[in-house]
């Protein structure tokens, strides 16, 4: 299996459509949707309706904070995430909301877990941002493998020696050889909101024929997504930071 | 026994970490080795295990002559074992027992530091030199062994997080690796300048401590000159040891192609006090490092360079012709590479026609005479004298002698003049600048001289169209 994970898409539909192409290019027979298809962008339509599609097809999805916010409370979103999410609001359909309310927490499956942010408390989104997190979150998922996002940047934790987790800034493009006996936790970037200083979307492709984990970056055409963010009067600052990957 | 298509021989080491067979099979035209981790023992095994990974994760990454060929890897989980080249040749621990004369030192670290630069530039920092990682192969060239310690940039580092194991082998280690950095190329320049002690003077410049506390010494601890345990050791020598051995890593070569080229071109070397020291500092001042390595939390360095941050550029300078009108535009093309980098090496090479029969009193008159010129032309740019070079090379074939002078010296860019765009079509073909450009082994900068006012090209299809008009 070549499975490709796609994390924090954010309505922003270029940058989908570009990862989804690259990883078929790629080979990919599978597909995992992280969390996070509703905030910050302009198409949260679109986006949907195309996740839903692999959905139905066999591909995971599971619920991110933004689309737990598009069917409840706000509290935890700055204000232009929550403006965002007030605008999206209106603008997806009865079904396109239904679908992403109802969208699992946590899905494990042959020795994976999807989950969107730490897998100790789904429903916290708490974010692995250390190798301390990383273990916690590994052991919490109980699986030798686990996949996230929601801290938009790629990050790899492996254990080391007695299961301590060593972390590790991925270079695009290099495949990383994975190791049945080693627990593995991978953050594989943002797709829609890339917060690095490049611009590029983010994705990454797990090939368990040969037991490798690759993180990529595809260029696309962001400023026509931050020109669609300007028109339909969402706050300027979610269009500058896609033109900047910040 | 077959593992997997390979018929195990003889076992030919039984070590702490593990097993060494030869092995044969799979229709391999050159011989094997089979290494199997040695597991199971409780406090070992988890050590010589991520040792074994990593080793299994950065050889089949690397290629070229300076390392052994990648063959296979078992399982991890089920049969452990990994099958390389097995390398023709004593490792150096067994070949040089004795102090060695200056010019063999010279030649053997300078083929070592050949090894450390093309592993180097495929992203992997060895952290583990020492004699018996090192085999010298009947063409004189440098082989390295045993990556098990080893960071690669672009994967994850299982030994990151353990310190105490993986800090290499004690009386070789850097002063930042005793710190527990392992992402700085220049440590195995660190290594390679205790290599180069030892086969000069037969001792150890830091010994060979059994506890922490005397790793530590070599932050603070100023080696006794080479020329105390030896007194026959150049100047030019001792100096390139003891700049390997600068506790900084900013104090040391930059690039193990600085250091290949410094042991190829000792004439070259430019003498500072560390060549004249015939003691070691006084007791104050070893007092005042040693409380200064107290305070330093981690040492400077450790930074991730990008390979190729200290590039060894080559400007080709035609001395026969210093009027030539492209002289100037060379200049400026070459201070303009130079801006671009902190810690390059500026060779300046000269090719002259070679004269043969002339008088040996005269062919020095040559050299003297262009060296000067290269000396006149290379002022203006205004480099420290330990950064730049000055050869001239007599050759019948200007472009192979360049070429060739390139290869020998892991040259990273040539700079080198062109004939004018608006000269015939042919000049180029003809010129030493498209020969070095078609076989040289690394990046050619061409240069020329602007021409005047370009007057607007008229594609010839065109003209003719417009002619039959």
């Amino acid at each position: 299996m070549v499975l490709a994970l796609f994390a924090d898409v954010h309505a922003n539909l270029e940058a989908l459509e570009a990862c989804l192409a690259d990883a078929r290019e790629r080979r990919a027979s599978r597909f995992a949707f992280l969390g996070d298809l509703a905030g910050y962008g302009p198409d949260p339509g679109a986006v949907i309706d195309i996740v839903a599609g692999h959905v139905g097809r066999g591909a995971v999805a599971v619920k991110g904070n933004h689309d737990a916010a598009i069917a409840g409370a706000t509290e935890y979103l700055n204000d232009s995430a929550a403006a965002a999410i007030a605008w999206q609001r209106g603008v997806l359909s009865r079904a396109q909301r239904a679908f992403l309310d109802d969208m699992p927490l946590v899905v494990r499956e042959e020795g994976i877990c999807f989950v969107h942010a730490s897998a100790v408390a789904p429903e916290r989104w708490d974010y692995v941002d250390s190798a301390a997190e990383a273990e916690r979150s590994a052991r919490a998922a109980g699986t030798p493998r686990t996949f996230c996002g929601h801290v938009h940047r790629q990050m790899l934790y492996i254990s080391g020696a007695a299961e301590r987790m060593v972390a590790f800034a991925p270079t695009p493009g290099v495949p990383i050889p994975m190791r049945a006996h080693r627990t593995a936790l991978a953050l594989a970037g943002s797709v829609g909101q890339p917060r690095d200083g490049n611009s590029a979307a983010a994705y990454a492709i797990a090939d368990f024929e040969a037991r490798t984990l690759t993180f990529h970056r595809v260029a696309y055409d962001n400023h026509a997504t931050a020109r669609k963010i300007r028109r339909s009067g969402l706050p300027e600052v979610l269009a500058y930071r896609l033109e900047r990957g910040i | 026994m077959v593992i997997d298509g390979f018929t195990v021989g003889e076992c030919l080491h039984k070590g702490a970490m593990g097993w060494l067979y030869e092995v044969t099979g799979r229709g391999n035209p050159f011989r094997m080795l089979m290494k199997v981790p040695r597991l199971g023992e409780a406090t070992l095994s988890a050590e010589t295990l991520l040792a074994f990974e990593t080793e299994a994760m950065i050889l089949p990454r690397l290629a070229g002559a300076h390392v052994p060929r990648y063959v296979a890897t078992g399982d991890i989980t089920t049969a452990p074992y990994l099958v390389l080249e097995r390398v023709d040749g004593a490792s150096l621990d067994r070949r040089e027992a004795a102090r060695l004369a200056p010019a063999d030192v010279a030649r053997i670290g300078a083929a070592i530091a050949d090894a450390l630069h093309s592993v180097h530039g495929q992203n992997v920092i060895h952290l583990d030199l020492k004699p018996d990682n090192v085999i010298v192969r009947a063409d004189a060239a440098a082989v390295l062994l045993d990556f098990a310690l080893s960071h690669h940039r672009h994967l994850p580092d299982l030994l990151a997080q353990e310190r105490r194991y993986a800090a290499g082998s004690a009386p070789y280690i850097s002063p930042e690796q005793v710190r527990g950095s392992r992402t700085d190329a220049r440590s195995d320049l660190f290594s390679l300048g205790v290599i180069l002690y030892e086969l000069a003077t037969g001792k150890l410049p830091f010994g060979a401590p059994l506890t922490l506390a005397g790793l530590r010494d070599r932050l603070w601890l100023d080696p006794a000159p080479p020329r105390i345990a030896n007194g026959d050791t150049p100047p030019w020598l001792q100096e390139v040891i003891l700049r390997s051995l600068e506790v900084s890593p900013a104090a040391r070569y930059q690039s193990a192609a600085h250091l290949a080229f410094d042991l190829r071109h000792p004439e070259q070397v430019v003498l500072t006090a560390r060549a004249a020291k015939v003691q070691r500092k006084s007791l104050a001042a070893q007092a005042a490092s040693w409380w200064r390595a107290r305070d330093i939390g981690t040492l400077p360095g450790g930074a991730k360079e990008e390979p190729g941050s200290a590039p060894v550029v080559m400007v080709a300078v035609d001395t026969t012709h210093p009027d030539d009108p492209r002289q100037p535009e060379l200049q400026r093309v070459t201070r303009r590479i130079l801006s671009l980098s902190r810690e390059f090496r500026l060779i300046c090479v000269s090719v002259v026609a070679a004269r043969i029969g002339m008088p040996r009193g005269d062919e020095e008159g040559t050299q003297v005479e262009h060296r000067i010129r290269l000396r006149h032309w290379i002022e203006p740019l205004e480099i420290e004298a330990d950064r730049v070079s000055m050869h001239v090379l007599e050759a019948a074939d200007a472009s192979s002698a360049l070429v060739e002078f390139a290869r020998r010296n892991n040259v990273d860019l040539i700079v080198l003049g062109a004939p004018a765009p608006d000269e015939r079509a042919l000049a180029w073909w003809r010129s030493v600048a498209s020969s070095v450009t078609a076989n040289a082994p690394c990046s050619v900068h061409v240069v020329r001289r602007p021409a005047a006012s370009a007057a607007p090209a008229i594609d010839e299809d065109q003209a003719a169209s417009r002619a039959a008009d």
